[in-house]
């Protein structure tokens, strides 16, 4: 029998600290939906996704009562459109996007993530023609969320994508006023299986239909902090650890329960503390409990490596299968402590970047001026991919050059994308730089140093 | 099925009645109770058996919630394989 205290901590994790599943995500094959037609590819999209995920949203409702945990968002992610709609005779991939869109509101979830290429080593004729589509999908879509894959450690970079994607930003952003930016990522190394918004995507080597789990808590991981207030560091990862353990646990119940439910085979559960702008479900928190006085101060980074390995350590044991980014997450507009600290001036660009050379992702939901140019944006990107393909991890970019907004002025999102203060960026032209194009070649893996 | 039925707020006479009577309204076996007073707050925990439960279990879940709220109590059902899940290897 489970005690008391044990029962009351869960409902006190459940109603005091933000503890829940972040998302359930079905992954869905679109590759069987090609045709030369541009219409009867558009509804053979819409058919599938709406046919697959059906019922995503009821059971989701219904496993969130059962367990009374909550249950914040139920996705889809479909393979690469870049990919499944490569066989149609067209330049214009904005309607492929509009039957995302479409399918989406439909089955009632949130964001539908696949309007994707993989284009790090370079472009197919879809790829090109989907990367040139991105700002007007993202201006004519609700819902749909955009990724593309620029390098690789395998692979390298390739800069001619990063230098078009800098320039795809830029103009995403004036179609958008900003708010399209924040459903496009651009990565290195993409994971295949990831459940979180924006950068999910159905990969190639997965299954026709998957369920993925992302779990979050960072609230949970903060308060279970405050019992080892000035003790050493390797006993505050010892409690990080334990703590993930059960927050995966949990997320394993659910997504077993989910696959059974739906039929659908359980793929990965993510681990990934995840923040939200609301108070006490932030990562920075987390970090000025282990001593800082604020985030982005010295130490910062060090004390996220020793998050984000003690969360994956707990987390891997306690799931059959662990995948996706598993990690922390460092969304500067979606976290009341980041925001917090930029707004103060403690927290800049460089030292996010630094941070990404640790933590599950790279720089992410960040305000940038409206006058950055798109030659720098492409560099930020650069620098983010080349983290990730020398040091074997995912890395991605979601930046947003506000039109019309300079550093200090405050940006809304809006929701869970939350709001961010414009942050500043080193003035100095790459544009030389960037202009060169090709590749960067693909990395040694030995002689470490 | 068994769940654990959780009931905190503050001590007013009847509580235990109340929800006892809620369970017993629509099928479910009370297994074991667990009950105490911290602060004033009153705490309560029943392991319950949902088999004969004659409605949904979330139909039985908003019941709870709903006279909770009435008489100023979190009253919640969940499975118990969330806690044994979290707390047990």
């Amino acid at each position: 029998m489970i005690t008391t205290s044990e029962i009351l901590e869960t409902i006190d994790m459940i109603s005091q600290q933000h503890l829940d599943i972040r998302t359930i995500t079905m992954g869905i094959s679109l590759r069987d939906c090609g045709h030369p037609e541009v219409r009867v590819c558009c509804d053979r999209i819409y058919d599938k996704i709406t046919g697959a995920a059906r019922d995503l949203v009821r059971i989701g409702e219904d496993i969130e009562r059962e367990f009374g945990i909550p249950i914040v968002n139920k996705r889809v992610s479909v393979t690469p459109i870049a990919i499944a709609c490569e066989s149609c005779e067209t330049e214009d991939y904005v309607p492929f996007a509009e039957a995302m869109d479409r399918a989406a509101r439909e089955i009632g979830v949130n964001f539908i993530g696949g309007f994707s290429a993989l284009v790090q080593k370079g472009f197919t004729v879809g790829d090109e023609r989907l990367l040139r589509s991105i700002p007007e999908a993202l201006r004519a879509t609700e819902r749909v969320c955009s990724s593309v894959n620029v390098g690789s450690t395998r692979a390298g970079i390739n800069m001619d994508a990063v230098a078009l994607m800098g320039k795809i930003v830029k103009r995403t952003a004036d179609l958008t006023g900003g708010q399209g930016c924040a459903k496009l990522v651009i990565f290195c190394n993409a994971v295949e299986d990831n459940p979180f918004m924006a950068g999910a995507f159905h990969g190639v080597g997965e299954p026709e239909c998957v369920i993925n789990v992302g779990v979050s808590g960072p609230g949970v991981v903060h308060n279970a902090l405050k019992r080892c207030a000035g003790r050493p560091l390797n006993e505050a990862a010892e409690i990080i650890k334990k703590t993930a353990f059960r927050v995966t646990r949990m997320g394993e119940l659910v997504a077993q329960e989910a696959s059974a439910r739906l039929g659908v085979p359980f793929g990965i559960v993510d681990l990934s503390l995840a923040p939200t702008p609301a108070v006490g479900d932030s990562v920075a928190d987390i970090l000025e409990e282990l001593g800082l006085e604020s985030v982005g101060a010295p130490g910062t980074t060090a004390a996220l490596a020793l998050l984000n390995d003690a969360v994956k350590k707990g987390g891997v044991m306690a799931s059959s299968n662990v995948g996706g980014l598993s990690g922390a997450f460092i969304p500067v507009s979606e976290d009341a402590g980041m925001i917090r600290a930029a707004a103060a001036g403690k927290l800049t660009i460089e030292k996010l970047e630094a941070m990404t050379c640790v933590c599950s992702v790279g720089l992410d939901m960040i305000a940038l001026p409206g006058d950055t140019s798109a030659e720098t944006v492409s560099a930020i990107i650069a620098d983010e991919a080349a983290i990730g393909m020398i040091n074997q991890k995912t890395t991605a970019v979601r930046v947003i050059p506000v039109p019309g907004k300079t550093v200090g002025d405050f940006v809304d999102f809006g929701g869970l994308l939350g709001r961010a203060p414009v942050m500043a960026v080193n003035p100095a032209s790459p544009a030389a730089f960037i202009e060169r194009g090709g590749r960067i070649p693909a990395p040694l893996n030995s002689l470490k140093n | 099925m068994k769940a654990i039925v959780t009931v905190i707020g503050k001590d007013t006479v009847g509580i235990i009645a109340n929800v006892c009577s809620i369970l017993a309204q629509n099928g479910v076996n009370v297994l074991d109770i667990s009950q105490t007073v911290m602060r004033e707050y009153f705490t309560m925990i029943m392991l319950v058996d949902t088999a004969g439960c004659r409605v949904d279990f979330a139909e039985l879940a908003d019941i709870l919630k709903k006279d909770g709220a009435e008489h100023g109590l979190d009253i919640r059902i969940q499975r118990e394989d969330i806690f044994e899940a979290m707390h047990r290897i």
